[in-house]
């Protein structure tokens, strides 16, 4: 393999990591607080439906990707009602926000475009465009370090950068501020919250909507900065893949990161190369598409590191009397 | 009493949870120009007035009472479980080579023999998810997430590179061998002066699935099995204390469940496609967590939501041929009913609960 195939690769690889990390860390907000979220891929659907149908209608991307994020945060919204204040199943409750925002975006597509369940293809002011960093130009002539430049950290759309500069950002608010003690404490101990004064309800839905926020631009890169328009079912699974990455950080930012990556890896290869021929024997396309899956069962299974979630998880808090 | 009788529980907090589900979904239909009343009045038409429409709505209740069955006593042991769908994939790979490859004499000594193989298929994948929960304390809800992905993955490769007879384009296997043909409902009530389900896929297997809905009732009441199984659902520490293995229950439940949930694919599979397709799934495992949660868990439940669930999507399909509305609507009243039945049941039994307690006091 040459450096340009490996830079594709890698390329590709960014590409499609982004979504995941987006959608990756938007769960680690929710989880971390002690909200379950399955409902992940759901969010990331409406956004991706919303950012593009506005954006085809006002040819603008970023009221397209208000939109987006808005419908994402009414999913999210509806999730912290049902598991925060009405203490209801967080698993159930996910589930049925993948299917509601399956069915509607379909319906309303169906309704304002008539084109079988899709946007009409996003032009010009309705995409993200990549972005060149300065000097990519200039320096793609120097060996080895030009050509990553210019290949691979430059020419992504502004989503990407600002998937990645998020790391760091939930790294920080996660562990050096008071917010960020807060809010893990509340998916550990919400009774010691609770003591202490502050709201568990409302620490919840904040980072619920911090979730839907993040899930909102997830989605709306997928139909406005990978893909220039919204097809039906377009996020394909990646919700859980995000949902997969987040055990298999064991819920925290760097490793997300990298989790990210190695399922965006796989995905890139699998798109690229189909049955990859080892010599020995040909590992089928179908082995990589399921591979992110079975990597999460093999860690959940404790076999590599334990993966533990956070203690509250799941469990609606009931106040003490 | 603090507590409201149990009929209301049973009966009227899933049918105002019905209501809710309707009104939102009327509401979605006007949305987007349509008209509710009669969208309504054309899925009865379409489903419920010929005989050939039953036919379609017993055929997709088929497939809902079974997954209704999987998900409902996994519920009884406290267990989530998501990956019906990707159990009753498997299942289907078990009916495919029960009936490629054994050489059946006829139809019913193939329906036990590729049942048995469903059901196995079927639990066997449930196993590891059920293994992991038990001895490891892997969450099931994930497990079985990644599992139904694992299945499709699996189904691919083997429907592609294995199974697929030579030359053929799509990925599915040869047709099943004639003997393995069952009985459709047009053949079984129709008389020569006057064809019945004309063209419709309810087969036989319809009443397997009333059977399983008696068995999973005796097994859950009048078992000791389904007496451990509530039990250890009601409270785990309770039952350790009674002597009942947690690992045991949850790997049998799950056992279970996933048989049920492989048994699905013989109505699709051997009843109506007659060889094994790539989606022949359609999503059934997902409804049968809407089915189970309606249903209240309780198989005779599950049996009327199934049908009602049939009647959706009979009658979805109907609007989709006739009128603007999409297949997709049934998808949106389906994540209604999940909502209201299960995400937000306290929504609707808090203010009910209230209710009858001021009513009593007044009494």
């Amino acid at each position: 393999m040459d450096l340009a195939t490996l830079l594709q690769v890698l390329d590709s690889t960014v590409r499609l990591a982004t979504p995941l990390l987006l959608a990756c860390l938007a769960g680690l907000f929710s989880e971390r607080a002690g909200i379950f979220d399955i409902g992940l891929e759901g969010k990331m659907l409406a956004a991706a439906f919303f950012s593009a149908a506005i954006a085809s209608i006002t040819r603008d991307v970023w009221i397209g990707l208000g939109a987006g994020i808005a419908a994402s945060l009414a999913l999210s919204l509806l999730h912290g009602l049902a598991s925060i204040t009405f203490r209801g199943n967080q698993l159930i409750s996910g589930v049925a926000i993948n299917f509601l925002a399956a069915g509607l975006t379909v319906l309303i597509a169906q309704d304002w475009f008539s084109q079988g369940g899709r946007t009409p293809s996003l032009i010009g002011a309705g995409r993200f465009e990549p972005i060149v960093l300065p000097g990519a130009e200039a320096l793609a002539g120097v060996p080895l370090l030009g050509p990553i430049y210019a290949e691979l950290i430059s020419g992504h759309s502004i989503l990407v950068y600002v998937a990645f500069a998020m790391v760091p950002l939930t790294w920080w608010l996660l562990y050096r501020t008071r917010f960020g003690l807060r809010l893990r404490a509340v998916g550990e101990a919400p009774e010691a919250v609770d003591t202490a004064g502050i709201s568990v309800v409302g620490l919840r839905f904040v980072a619920v909507g911090i979730c839907g926020v993040l899930c909102g631009l997830a989605g709306a890169y997928l139909a406005t900065a990978l893909q220039a328009g919204f097809v039906k079912d377009m996020t394909a699974g990646r919700g859980f893949i995000a949902l997969a990455a987040l055990i298999f950080a064991k819920w925290r930012p760097w490793y997300a990161l990298y989790a990210c990556l190695l399922f965006g890896l796989l995905q890139a290869v699998a798109l690229r190369y189909q049955n990859i021929d080892l010599g020995v024997f040909v590992v089928p396309v179908q082995f990589m598409d399921a591979l992110p899956y079975i990597l999460t069962v093999v860690i959940l299974a404790g076999f590599v590191g334990k993966a533990i979630p956070p203690r509250a998880g799941g469990e609606p808090y009931v106040k003490e009397r | 009493m603090d507590k409201m009788p149990g009929w209301a529980d049973a009966v009227l907090v899933p049918l105002i949870s019905l209501i809710l589900a309707a009104i939102l979904s009327a509401l979605v239909i006007i949305g987007i120009g349509e008209d509710p009343i009669a969208a309504f009045n054309l899925m009865v038409e379409g489903a419920l007035m010929r005989s050939s429409g039953w036919g379609y709505t017993l055929y997709y209740a088929t497939n809902f009472i079974f997954t209704g069955l999987a998900v409902a006593i996994a519920f009884h042991a406290r267990l989530f479980n998501i990956g019906g769908e990707g159990q009753a994939m498997i299942g289907g790979l078990g009916v495919a080579l029960a009936c490629l490859y054994i050489p059946w004499p006829n139809w019913y000594v193939a329906l036990v023999g590729a049942t048995v193989s469903a059901a196995l298929f079927g639990a066997l994948w449930a196993l590891i998810p059920a293994y992991l929960q038990a001895k490891r304390g892997s969450h099931i809800v994930i497990t079985t997430i990644m599992f139904n992905f694992i299945a499709a993955a699996v189904l691919n490769y083997v429907l592609v590179n294995l199974l697929r007879p030579q030359g053929a384009m799509d990925p599915a296997t040869a047709r099943f061998p004639e003997p393995t043909h069952l009985p459709t409902f047009q053949e079984m009530f129709s008389t020569a002066a006057e064809p019945m389900f004309r063209g419709a896929p309810a087969n036989v297997t319809f009443f397997l699935a009333l059977f399983m809905c008696l068995a999973v009732w005796v097994l859950i009441w009048r078992t000791k099995l389904g007496y451990e199984i509530r039990a250890f659902g009601e409270s785990e520490s309770a039952a350790r204390y009674a002597g009942i293995s947690p690992v045991k229950i949850t790997v049998v439940a799950m056992l279970i469940s996933g048989g049920l949930a492989g048994m699905m694919a013989l109505n699709t599979t051997m009843g109506e496609a007659e060889r094994l397709v790539m989606n022949a799934t359609e999503g059934a495992g997902f409804i049968g967590i809407a089915v189970a949660l309606m249903g209240r868990s309780h198989p005779l439940g599950v049996l009327l939501a199934a049908l009602l669930f049939g009647f959706l999507y009979q009658g979805g399909a109907e609007l989709a041929l006739w009128t603007n509305i999409p297949r997709e609507l049934i998808v949106v009243i389906q994540a209604l009913v999940i909502l209201f039945t299960g995400a937000l049941d306290n929504m609707v039994r808090m203010p009910l609960e209230k209710l009858f307690l001021a009513t009593r006091r007044k009494a």
